[in-house]
């Protein structure tokens, strides 16, 4: 499958460069990597993408790749933008003896363009925790995986632990849970959930859209202090993270009743609020630090070797680990991909199979130098979603870390099971897709 | 010697009027018409196709549209990606509700909606000018992306707010959704652009056209010789929109397939046509296209020339190409400020006397 | 009532912060008939030159903000120098284009040469409500207010500075009439690269203002957005419009979204904003105190 790339010959003319030397060798595994170094979401785009690379250069640099099969990196730059996206994708998917193997779009805009486009070129996107919630129907979205949890899971999980906290989700009557979130698809998607949540456990829920970038939110956070809600949950991205948190400690909000989604819980988002953030709490699904021996491995193969791709000592923040976790079950996917179909010379079809038969218990976790740093993952054909447990981090301003702070939820499936399906539903309809039949 | 009229004359009216007087002119269109519809399709992979070539034609289109407003009635708009926006939502609810109309008169329905909405975005024109007029504008962008945002029943109600395009076919052919065949929506935004665009060369140079024209250059003067500036503002603010419109409705239905409007029509897309416009040309049809080309195929290009042919670093590259077309733009302005255009027509003249300098 | 109060009071010091952005602007449009489209890039890279000057050299404060400051007039010179001198009597859209290349040179620049991570900022101004009024039962945020009475000894300093010096008066002469003033010797070349280092510096703070907010990061050149409804209800011309413009920006659009914002899902103060900006305009085309237009055939 060797797709020629015209951008190719005409910048070999240009340059008059031989580019097409010396490749010709060993079969490679490509995976391209959708990064955000640019833009104004590049702080949280930054260290994702050196945990995916790190990781994956240190399975080259120590087991000379997966079952020896090098993997072959191509990074491409989005800036966060769906157009430039579209763009990274279309030319990225031919490349390499292999093709791309796997996307991982990091961007609900980009993950919702990929969803019928892969399905139609025949490629996995595994949109880790984010993109369209109910493309967990394996049924309808074969080609896309979003485990370890969803947001509609975790809107869940967050009603759990507040029912917790105040006592027993009887204690949920008559309270007040507001959400501040992104005014964007993104932003939107716990909305429903905790709609049906509120309905059913008698909770008052309120919904308090900022614009991006999101510098100015005044007048939500007067809304807040005004309305006096018991808790406040956040869905947000990039500055608006910063901002709110900020807010939140000025007008003196109780911040361990303030708690943001996984994407709003890194050091970046705490780090200029200050001691004010202390106590503030977020979603997660894997351990934040860098003392796992996975980590030791990557100082000793990669930054010892000054192939590193960030800065040494950001190793083991929250999204650096997410980048990393990420990359882990990409890479198991392959390597399941390989077993099933007993060869090194995967394509994107053969991990998908991977993906819908990956298996990540605490014995391979430990096998990996990941011992209990994230939860067991096993897909189905039914289910993408995988597990969908979440737990609460808790960010120390004076250790200037986070910390889980509470153990693995299992999601409300009565809940989120419907909204799923019904969803699924109405894609599968208005794009006439037939759902497959599992279980054969 | 090659590009001149020497010896062309014209027995009629009629052929001195025509779009394109001169011969060369002519067989230099439809040599590229050829090209675009014959050659292209044949040659060009679908990354070029998808990537490329389709951004290309449709902000050259919604390009075209702000030209008419911007460039000959000289009322600076940046309402551009609110526009695209109500194009592309018009299309589709219009094709949930009528698909049975087929996939071109809906859009052609959808720049009507446009051009609506504009001419009600307009009005403030009538008062305001120049800058004013532009910032002035952006009520009407943040406006409307909001309410696409906000309102349900433009995004059908569904949880994330996005809109998807239903797969639509012409003659047997799907042109709409990811199943698409690449060599037919191609052919489909380019067919639209060709005819729309020697539309507009064609409105530009008649009354309509030239009313505009005599509103730039100076308004209180052409409103003393008899253009009516009601007329005349409105009118360009319809026919810019119902461009626009167009282009919202192909680059939401054919080219993305599935938007988000607080992304896909955020104010930098707005900015976007309007740097397109000042650095194609402004008053220019053929300028619209430079534009479209220079900001479409520039940055991915730099990219491409980077990151494949030098291994630079994906990050490291986007930020040399943000500086590079930054640079360039300020560079061309600088060599010809009335853009690529300009350029063009200077080559023009000076083949007119090759190989003598005067 | 109190609550009311918070809001009015909050929407003031708001608009305040966004006519710090909108000043820079002013200064630039009065002088040269530029409309800088930089202006929002020049706070971001102005706060990542300060925030790297301290990170990365340990400079003081103070040391810091010279520096800073130094960088910001050299990079005056160049602009003047390497655009403006060049483009010289062209139509404004085409110097508004101009400037736009401008910004995406800077943006690039100030990525590459201090990295897009966020950036902590802190050089000593107070933050957190203010504790007096919170007993009170009133929320103001002491940023807020420090930036507030910045802008004041700004808008002073700028006052005294047009109206009392050559140089000032120089620039009024420039923003009157550029060719009556270049043939009374006038050097055009130099008042440009006088008024865009003023509006560096001018950024500079609007920069150190929202970035001890948010942190430095890229998404503080987007400010930019905020300051344009307040440019066009105050005039594009007038220093006092500015400020004026930005009050009645911050605690309208506040009173909105609080108010009214409820009822129809949220968000609207980004549109309300232009919306009333737009309903000014309507009455007075030149915004609030901008200079008249007057038309001749």
């Amino acid at each position: 499958m060797k797709i020629t790339k015209i951008s190719r010959p005409i910048v070999a003319m240009l340059l008059a460069l031989p580019l097409f030397c010396g490749t010709v060798g060993a079969y490679e595994l490509t995976i391209p990597t959708l990064d955000y170094r640019t833009g104004p979401y590049a702080p949280n785009g930054i260290p994702f993408a050196n945990g995916y690379g790190d990781y994956m250069n240190m399975l080259n640099a120590r087991d000379g790749g997966i079952n020896g099969a090098k993997i072959n990196l191509v990074a491409c730059e989005t800036a966060y933008n769906t157009k430039r996206g579209v763009e990274c994708y279309e030319n990225t998917k031919g490349e390499g003896e292999s093709g791309a193997l796997v996307y991982q779009p990091l961007s609900t805009g980009i993950t919702y363009q990929l969803i019928p486009k892969t399905a139609v070129d025949k490629i996995p996107v595994f949109s880790m925790g984010y993109g369209r919630t109910s493309a967990a129907n394996g049924k309808i979205f074969p080609w896309v995986f979003n485990f370890p949890a969803t947001y509609w899971s975790q809107a869940t999980v967050f009603v759990q632990y507040i029912a917790e906290k105040e006592g027993g989700f009887d204690k949920l009557k008559g309270k007040k849970i507001a959400l501040v979130y992104h005014n964007s698809a993104y932003g939107k998607e716990p909305i429903r959930t905790l709609e049906s949540a509120a309905a059913k456990f008698g909770f008052e829920f309120m919904a308090l859209p900022v614009d991006h970038p999101g510098q100015e939110q005044k007048s939500t956070w007067l809304q807040v202090r005004k309305e006096r809600p018991d808790w406040v949950l956040m869905w947000g991205w990039g500055v608006m993270n910063q901002v709110a948190i900020k807010e939140a400690a000025s007008i003196r909000y109780p911040m361990d009743h303030f708690i943001g989604v996984w994407w709003s819980g890194s050091e970046n988002d705490v780090l200029p609020a200050g001691d004010a953030a202390h106590g503030y709490l977020s979603g997660a699904f894997h351990q934040p630090g860098g003392d796992f021996p996975a980590h030791t491995d990557i100082r000793k193969y990669v930054y010892d070797k000054d192939m590193g791709l960030g800065d040494r000592d950001r190793i083991g923040e929250v999204l650096y680990n997410r980048g990393l976790v990420a990359a882990m079950w990409t890479t198991e996917a392959i390597r399941k991909a390989m077993e099933i179909h007993g060869t090194n010379e995967v394509k994107a079809v053969h991990v998908r199979d991977g993906f819908e038969a990956l298996d990540v218990d605490e014995a391979r976790l430990k096998e990996l130098g990941l011992p209990n740093f994230t939860i067991p993952v096993k897909i189905t054909c039914e289910n993408h979603e995988g597990p969908g447990k979440v737990a609460l981090q808790q960010w120390d301003a004076k250790a200037k870390k986070w910390s889980l702070v509470s153990g693995f939820y299992e999601p409300l499936r009565d809940i989120t099971g419907p909204l799923i399906a019904e969803d699924s539903a109405q894609y599968a309809k208005e794009n006439n897709v037939v759902p497959r039949i599992c279980g054969s | 010697m090659i590009y001149r009229e020497t010896g062309q004359f014209k027995s009629s009216y009629q052929a001195d009027q025509a779009l394109f007087p001169i011969n060369q002119d002519r067989y230099v269109i439809f040599a590229v018409l050829i090209v675009t519809f014959g050659i292209v399709p044949m040659l060009l992979n679908e990354y070029w196709l998808n990537a490329i070539m389709l951004p290309f034609l449709i902000y050259s289109l919604a390009a075209i549209g702000l030209n008419i407003l911007t460039g000959y009635c000289g009322q600076v708009s940046l309402g551009t990606g609110g526009f695209m926006a109500v194009g592309a939502y018009s299309v589709y609810k219009l094709m949930i509700a009528f698909p049975e109309l087929g996939f071109i008169p809906l859009v052609l329905i959808s720049g009507l909606i446009t051009a609506a909405v504009g001419t009600l975005f307009g009005l403030p024109s009538l008062r305001i000018k120049g800058f004013y007029l532009a910032v002035a504008t952006l009520a009407a962008q943040f406006f409307l992306i909001w309410l696409f945002n906000k309102v349900g029943w433009f995004y059908n109600y569904n949880a994330s707010g996005m809109i998807s395009s239903p797969p639509m076919t012409l003659f047997g052919v799907t042109i709409t959704g990811p199943e698409g065949d690449m060599k037919a929506k191609y052919l489909l935004v380019a067919g639209l652009v060709a005819v729309f665009a020697l539309a507009a060369k064609n409105i530009a140079r008649g009354r309509i056209g030239r009313n505009w024209m005599a509103i730039r250059d100076m308004d209180i003067a052409a409103e003393l010789i008899g253009v009516r500036p009601l007329i005349a503002k409105l009118s360009a603010f319809a026919v810019s929109s119902f461009y626009i419109g167009m282009a919202g409705a192909l680059y939401f239905a054919v080219w993305l397939g599935s938007v988000e409007p607080t992304e896909a029509f955020d104010i930098n897309q707005s900015f976007l046509v309007l740097f397109m416009i000042i650095i194609g040309g402004l008053g220019s049809v053929l300028g619209s296209f430079f534009g479209a080309a220079f900001l479409v195929l520039m940055p991915i290009l730099l990219k491409n020339i980077m990151v494949d042919g030098f291994g630079t670093d994906a990050a490291l590259a986007a930020h040399i190409e943000i500086i590079t077309v930054g640079a360039l733009i300020v560079g061309f302005l600088i060599i010809e400020p009335h853009g690529l255009a300009q350029l063009w027509r200077i080559a023009k003249e000076k083949l007119r006397l090759w190989p003598f300098p005067h | 009532m109190l609550f009311f109060i918070e809001v009015v009071l909050s929407g003031l010091l708001a608009g305040v912060m966004y006519s710090l952005v909108a000043l820079g602007f002013v200064l630039i449009f009065k002088a040269s008939g530029i409309f800088n489209f930089a202006q929002g890039v020049m706070a971001l890279f102005a706060a990542l030159t300060l925030v790297g000057l301290m990170e990365k050299f340990n400079f003081p404060v103070w040391l810091a903000i010279i520096g800073t400051i130094a960088v910001m007039i050299a990079l005056a010179w160049l602009i003047e120098r390497l655009m403006l001198r060049h483009l010289v009597n062209q139509e404004p859209i085409i110097l508004f284009m101009a400037t736009i290349g401008l910004a995406y040179v800077l943006e690039g620049v100030g990525d590459i040469m201090w990295g897009s991570d966020v950036k902590l900022l802190d050089i000593g101004i107070p933050q957190g409500a203010w504790d007096w009024l919170w007993d009170q039962g009133i929320y103001v945020e002491k940023l807020e207010l420090f930036a507030a009475g910045t802008a004041a000894i700004l808008v002073i300093f700028l006052a005294i500075f047009f109206q009392k010096t050559r140089i000032g008066r120089a620039l009024r002469a420039v923003a009157d009439d550029h060719q009556a003033a270049l043939s009374v010797g006038i050097s055009l070349n130099t008042i440009w690269v006088v008024v865009w280092s003023v509006s560096g510096i001018v950024a500079l703070v609007a920069g150190i203002m929202w970035g001890s907010k948010s942190g430095v990061q890229f998404s503080l050149s987007l400010i930019a957005l905020k300051a344009l409804p307040v440019l066009i209800l105050g005039g594009f011309t007038s220093i006092p419009g500015a400020i004026i413009g930005g009050i009645i920006i911050g605690v309208g659009e506040k009173l909105a979204e609080v108010y009214v914002g409820p009822m129809v899902g949220g968000a609207i103060e980004n549109w309300f904003a232009y919306m009333l900006a737009l309903a000014f305009l309507l009455f007075r085309p030149q915004g609030l105190f901008g200079e008249k237009i007057i038309e001749r055939v």
